[in-house]
């Protein structure tokens, strides 16, 4: 028996400008959901399953993503359910629903709007609450250990001595400045995939893996979960020409790079990547989606996308995505 | 469903374990609460860490304890180093929701045995105001849930008519079945109906002795395929049917007393399980009822009572260990509530008492069960109905 066939056939972002501008996560939320729907020709309410993925520490408040269903129109009531992280799980999600065939299609989003805090404060409240917690390391010094890991390991060049550095030895530009945004995706399965869209972006494998939190107990210069995750995934069954990474850090695509074995013909980040715009707990989706866009496109007939989550890429989501030639 | 393959794995249920649940055990740390019932459920398996090959990880919000996505940190001590982790947070119905997702990635045969787990640690914080939003997104008018959930108590006595001793009954119920099983929180020895009816006012007409406590605990359910259910030690309980459905918190029609989303997903669990008359054919119920008049209104919610006529099946005695329909023989959320798991020891208990493994408060010759669970603005549901043996569609 072959398992069902899923893709992604629609996916819509905000664009990303730092801060919303005092709009609220279903206003942010609103018109990415009805540009993603319509892709696919679906009305509000009318797809299968809808998951999607936030964290309420971004918003500071408890519940945040109880009111985005004002914008999903999930009335009559839905099938629904919602991850405590990126987007990407959300997704990840969905399509295990689909697997089992209580549902043909799936909204999935994500939102995040990390300029309503200290980011980096925000953080660290991640961490081991009784042991690393109460030190306050935010992500800008953990990535920071571990581009020192990579310079100490010989994979990355020490830096010019006389730039400017945020945290040493990475500088300001290595990090994303947080903006605020939403994104969505439209799954579904088989025929009715094709029905959705011209050249649906079909999940040839999905899987994630995770480590062990205390960066004392990891290899900071690999990501073996990141490795494992794409041999699961059949990353490595064949070459992609295009990768979508989700490296918060500069020093970490230098790591996902070569967990990913990827080399000089497989075009990486060709949206700009996490570092060109880092909507936090949506920046994993986008890159999904983005590979996926690409496919649709025709300027990609097999992807990979790389989502993470935690310190120093604890937790890695890696998919493959073919297009069809008909 | 239309297109390919569509035939899904049985699922079974071949280890339950949970924490001792209590106001606050300083005894352990987080990881120290979610190993010990993760522990449990693998010693009722005989399991090791190393045969689980996915861990589901459910709580409520995560300012209860103040460890932002905590299944990063609990990774470890869960056995998850090199596995896949997925939390989900669906608000007080997450417990149901995380044993739905394991047992979805069993059924697509994604995973062959997931390890299911959610728990809460309320004595970190302050849950009441862990429950209440800060202004600029409410007004500051509510206290706590018992806040939200009273004046829809009201709106149900005012429709149904029924008498205002009906909750005390309830929590008098519950109270006493929790005396039976030795995990729960509140042992009320020497409890009398007296003593719920003179207990004070909190929120009109909901009084304290009909009020869930504030619990830490956790709540661990192993679930395999086939493959799994033929090695188990004992006999598995069998996922026939399981569903989620939400509404928004708040709109103009919004009925508060018997929300649509509560129908419609009990309408899809029962025609998933083969069930036309619920009364009939279920032989106990654990469903999540935080404060007591809850009992009656869900009751109706889910089919097992006329609307307005909830009251009645409780008032008769139906509900008690030894009815005709046993609700919450373990003491429900009205003796145990650690939020985030309240819901995963619902249905986990719904699969002991059909596995015959309940203890002092099994049904004799339990069969069929309903796990359910609520949350946020009696918006989120999630239910699963278990079974003896496994599922023939």
């Amino acid at each position: 028996m072959t398992p069902r066939d899923v893709a992604v056939v629609a996916f819509a972002r905000s664009d990303h400008h730092g801060g919303a501008d005092g709009a609220s996560e279903p206003e942010l939320l609103l018109p990415v959901l009805h540009d993603a729907l319509s892709q696919a020709g679906l009305a509000p309410g009318e797809a299968d399953f809808t998951c999607s993925g936030s964290s309420d520490y971004l918003a500071g408040r408890p519940f945040s993503f109880t009111l985005t269903l004002d914008s999903v129109g999930a009335w009559p009531p839905v099938a629904e359910s919602h991850v405590e992280t990126d987007g990407a799980w959300a997704l990840y999600e969905a399509w295990v629903k689909i697997l089992t065939g209580r549902a043909d299609t799936a909204l999935v989003y994500a939102h995040g709007k990390p300029t309503t805090g200290d980011l980096a404060d925000v953080l660290t409240r991640q961490l081991d609450p009784y042991y690393l917690a109460p030190l306050w390391p935010d992500p800008y010094a953990l990535a920071a250990l571990q581009a020192r890991a990579l310079i100490d390991a010989g994979h990355l060049d020490e830096p010019p001595p006389a730039e400017a550095h945020a945290v040493l030895p990475l500088r300001a530009a290595d990090f994303p400045a947080p903006v605020d945004g939403a994104a969505a995706v439209v799954l579904a399965a088989g025929d009715t995939a094709r029905r959705m869209c011209d050249r649906p972006a079909w999940i040839r494998g999905i899987d994630h893996r995770i480590e062990p939190q205390a960066p004392g107990l990891r290899d900071l210069t690999d990501s073996p979960s990141t490795r494992l995750a794409a041999e699961r995934a059949g990353a490595f069954r064949a070459p992609v020409d295009t990768a979508e990474l989700h490296a918060p850090c500069t020093a970490q695509e230098v790591v996902l790079r070569r967990a990913l074995r990827l080399d000089r013909t497989v075009t990486v980040n060709p949206s700009g990547g996490a570092l060109a715009a880092d909507p936090v707990m949506t920046t994993g989706l986008v890159r999904l989606g983005e590979a996926a866009a690409r496919i649709h496109r025709g300027a990609s007939g097999r992807a990979l996308a790389h989502a993470t989550s935690g310190p120093c890429l604890q937790h890695n989501l890696v998919a493959v995505l073919e297009g069809e030639d008909r | 469903m239309s297109g390919q393959r569509t035939s899904r794995e049985p699922v079974a249920i071949v280890g339950i374990g949970q924490t001792k649940h209590a106001a606050a055990r300083r005894d352990v740390s987080l990881a120290g609460l979610v190993r010990e019932a993760a522990r449990r459920a693998l010693d009722d398996a005989q399991l090791s860490w190393a045969d689980v090959d996915a861990v589901v990880l459910g709580k409520a919000p995560d300012f209860f304890e103040g460890v932002m996505m905590p299944e990063l940190y609990l990774a470890d001590a869960l056995g998850a180093a090199g596995k896949p982790v997925l939390r989900v947070h669906t608000a007080g119905s997450v417990g149901g929701s995380t044993a739905l997702v394991a047992a979805d990635l069993v059924a697509a045969r994604v995973q062959r045995t997931v390890l299911a787990v959610a728990f809460e640690k309320q004595s970190e914080s302050n849950a009441m105001w862990g429950l209440s939003l800060p202004v600029p997104f409410q007004q500051p008018l509510l206290a706590g849930a018992g806040g939200f959930f009273a004046p829809h108590v009201r709106a149900y006595i005012r429709r149904s008519g029924a008498p205002g001793g009906v909750g005390a009954l309830v929590a008098y119920k519950d109270r006493r079945n929790a005396l039976l099983n030795p995990w729960a929180h509140v042992h009320e020895h020497g409890i009398t109906l007296e003593r719920v009816r003179s207990s004070p006012m909190l929120w009109d007409p909901v009084r304290y002795s009909e009020t869930c406590p504030s619990s830490d605990g956790a709540c661990a359910v192993v679930l395999t395929d086939r493959a799994g259910a033929a090695r188990a030690p004992h006999p598995p309980a069998w996922v026939h049917g399981g569903a989620m459905r939400s509404e928004p918190t708040l709109f103009a029609g919004k009925d508060f007393v018997s929300p649509r989303a509560g129908r419609d997903c009990a309408a899809e669990v029962y025609r998933q399980a083969g069930i036309t008359d619920p009364r009939r054919e279920l032989d106990v119920a654990e469903l999540y009822v935080p404060f007591s008049w809850y009992e009656p209104m869900w009751l109706e919610n889910l089919g097992f009572a006329a609307e307005g006529e909830g009251w009645k099946l409780t008032a008769s005695g139906a509900t008690e260990l030894g009815g005709e329909l046993p609700v919450n023989p373990s003491g429900g959320v009205l003796s145990t509530n650690p939020i985030g798991a309240s819901g995963l020891i619902r249905f986990a208990e719904a699969a002991l008492q059909v596995r015959g493994t309940a203890g002092e408060h099994q049904v004799d010759g339990a069969r069929k069960a309903l796990g359910h669970a609520y949350g946020g603005g009696a918006q989120f549901f999630s239910m699963w109905v278990v079974g003896d043996r496994p599922p023939t569609t």
